[in-house]
């Protein structure tokens, strides 16, 4: 998937000469994930090039960039360090537009997520905090395929995106197809079943899959929804599942008290009432602040409790 | 250490223009290139934006306007700075810029809009060179240096003017910005408006050293000015804005001036300041002050003061009349209308949802 991004980030800069990207480490470094390697040596300095190290202000830069013609691409190192930005991204670059008629065309990409081992603050899903703010899209791929596009998508949009890279899943490998089009906002079905719909993006969506595939040894069929998009979210996709299986699990690695989950718990019970045999289940990060990595492990969903839950909606009633 | 002060010192054009205490010297105000007309024309728009000031509250006193925060005492920064500048140099402001985004050509009754609570932003920055006004505090600073900083990577000559009160000067964001600047050395000049006030904090519980000095520190020159002094902050801004337009990076002017009104009119500044202050600040009235000094220089006449009193009258009637004229646009379109350029379709559902309630009540 690092590759994938990489080469997202190549094409884009190739096609369109406004294409800047900018961050802390992005430069000679390539980053602190080497997603951004060789842009620089490639495009030169004028358009991939390191900033000083103030989050706040790589997104300021970005809409007065944006305001002059460009379309940024920045980046934030880690989850856990957006929050000095988060006013940039809620009162501007969520607004300007509202405010001014002007479009932002940015796309400010944020490995997130956890299960690499970290210390505090690397291993967060601050997803939820942006994906209830008008005016921002949010997504997040499960796969290299989707992270190409999905990226090709937010870059090409003219509204801005926050695109959260599963950090935990930069190592997956397959073959991508670069003329392949993802839109922003339209879900899919990663794995078909019959008999509980699991609604999973970004780091959870390979959870869920493993969870199937042993569902499936014991006559489970359980349906994977890979959102790849949280706003817009297509409703659509996850409930002509649910109305299929009429049980559904939503899995995340963030806290499931008032985590994304909630949202999509919460409209497949409005408006799948009468369909759904179980109530909707959610499946997520305990209402603690992450734990020391040795703890992680217990903290993150696994594939047990995705088959307890689903075990427990088939057996519902 | 020492290095890095001299190169500051002999990279500023601006000190030969003012005496240590930031007034223009008279060598500063023999180069200043404007004639009659010009010198006239400065003091036109100080009274225009001071008369529309004064209406602007006046509508608010009356219930038209929600919020008005004044600019009182504040004219010879706005109109000194916009004079200076080029129409296509953009200016990045904080909330209480109405003076400068009116001498640019921004219709007063539409910006008066935001204020009646029928916008958020009523004109195009990009007709205008004007970007929105900025009501978190500094936040647009870091806007600016984008801008600035895209300029410079385009191969343009646009110089960008950033604008912001002292209370500003406390936020992360201005730091991070002015040192953004430094380091991309980017064409934008820093104004910062130092009223003394950040509504009830004043300067000296706002910060423990010099505003000016601090530009040093991120490695470009800044200074104090007389801001009260609208032919002194026209030729700081031009001399900055043409040091910038060479490619020699930002500067930071501080002009000094006094909020003569309230912060806002929900504010009531009898709670925290004096009388005397008021009135020792009066007698710098940057109009009366210049008035007198055309006066003098023989360059204005008591006819041409009446007549610039009356068009500035007028103005402010027409301002009011086309603002409490003006229809409120269906709702639909001012809520939803400019939120996503490519709007998703549950978006554009939930808008069709809103107008069809508003069909049934």
């Amino acid at each position: 998937m690092a590759k994938a991004i990489n080469l997202s980030l190549r094409d884009a800069l190739t096609h369109d000469e406004n294409v800047l990207i900018f961050g802390e480490d992005v430069g000679a470094l390539g980053g602190v994930f080497r997603i951004t390697d060789g842009l620089q040596k490639e495009f030169g300095e004028e358009r991939v090039f390191d900033t000083p190290l103030a989050e706040s202000s790589i997104i300021g830069i970005a809409v007065g960039l944006a305001l002059r013609g460009f379309r940024p691409v920045p980046e934030i190192q880690f989850d856990g360090f957006i929050y000095p930005a988060f006013e940039q991204i809620v009162s501007h670059v969520a607004k300007y537009r509202n405010r001014s008629g002007v479009s932002m065309p940015i796309t400010i990409r944020v490995p997130f997520g956890g299960h690499i081992g970290a210390v505090e603050h690397h291993s967060e899903s601050p997803e939820a905090y942006f994906a209830h703010t008008a005016g921002l899209k949010v997504v997040s791929p499960s796969t290299p395929a989707d992270a190409y596009a999905l990226l090709q998508a937010a870059i090409d949009d003219p509204d801005p995106v926050i695109f959260f890279e599963p950090k935990a899943r930069y190592y997956l490998k397959e073959e991508i197809d670069t003329a392949a089009r993802v839109p922003i906002g339209k879900a899919r079905v990663a794995q078909e079943g019959s008999g509980v719909t699991v609604i999973a993006y970004g780091p959870t969506v390979s959870i869920a899959l493993q969870a199937a595939k042993t569902a499936a040894a014991e006559e489970i069929s359980l349906e994977v929804i890979d959102l790849r998009s949280l706003s817009p979210l297509d409703m659509d996709t996850v409930m002509a599942s649910v109305r299929k299986t009429h049980r559904a699990v939503v899995v995340h690695e963030a806290p499931v008290f008032c985590g994304f989950g909630a949202e999509v718990a919460a409209r497949i019970s409005h408006d799948g009432f009468d369909l759904l045999e179980a109530p909707v289940a959610r499946i997520g990060g305990l209402n603690v602040p992450y734990p020391p990595a040795r703890y992680e492990k217990l903290y993150l969903p696994d594939v047990d409790r995705i088959l307890q839950a689903a075990d427990a909606a088939l057996a519902y009633g | 250490m020492a290095d890095v002060v001299r190169v500051v010192a002999a990279d500023d054009p601006l000190r030969a223009l003012f005496s240590p205490a930031g007034e223009l010297t008279a060598e500063g105000r023999s180069r200043l290139g404007l004639d009659a007309a010009a010198l006239r024309e400065l003091y036109r728009n100080m009274v225009l934006i001071r008369r529309a000031d004064q209406e602007a509250l006046n509508l608010q006193r009356q219930g038209e306007l929600g919020l008005w925060g004044q600019f009182l005492g504040q004219e010879a920064i706005h109109v000194g700075a916009m004079t200076a500048l080029r129409t296509t140099d953009w200016v990045f402001p904080s909330y209480r810029e109405f003076g400068m985004a009116m001498i640019r050509g921004v219709d007063p009754a539409d910006m008066l809009t935001m204020f009646r609570g029928l916008s958020h932003g009523p004109w195009d920055p990009r007709k205008y060179h004007f970007a929105p006004l900025a009501i978190p505090v500094a936040t647009q600073v870091p806007h600016a240096v984008g801008f600035a900083l895209g300029c410079r990577l385009k191969h343009s000559d646009e110089v960008v003017l950033s604008t912001f009160g002292d209370g500003a000067t406390s936020e992360g964001d201005w730091h991070e910005a002015m040192n953004f600047a430094g380091v991309f050395k980017a064409p934008v000049v820093f104004l910062c408006q130092n009223n003394g006030w950040a509504i009830s904090v004043p300067l000296s519980k706002q910060t423990a050293g010099s505003i000016a000095d601090r530009a040093r520190g991120y490695g470009f020159p800044g200074i104090r000015i007389d801001g009260n002094d609208v032919l002194g902050v026209y030729a700081a801004v031009t001399a900055a804005a043409d040091r910038a337009r060479q490619g020699e990076g930002p500067y930071l002017i501080e002009a000094a001036t006094y909020r003569m009104g309230a912060h806002t009119s929900s504010d009531d500044p009898t709670r925290y300041r004096t009388e005397s202050e008021l009135e020792a600040w009066n007698v710098k009235d940057p109009i009366a002050r210049y008035r007198a000094w055309l006066e003098q220089q023989g360059i204005i006449d008591e006819g041409t003061v009446a007549a610039i009193t009356d068009a500035a009258e007028s103005a402010a009637q027409a301002m009011r009349a086309r603002l409490t004229a003006m229809p409120t646009p269906p709702p639909g379109e001012a809520i939803f209308g400019r939120v996503y350029s490519n709007p998703p379709e549950s978006f554009l559902r939930e808008r069709e949802e809103f107008e069809s309630s508003l069909e049934d009540s």
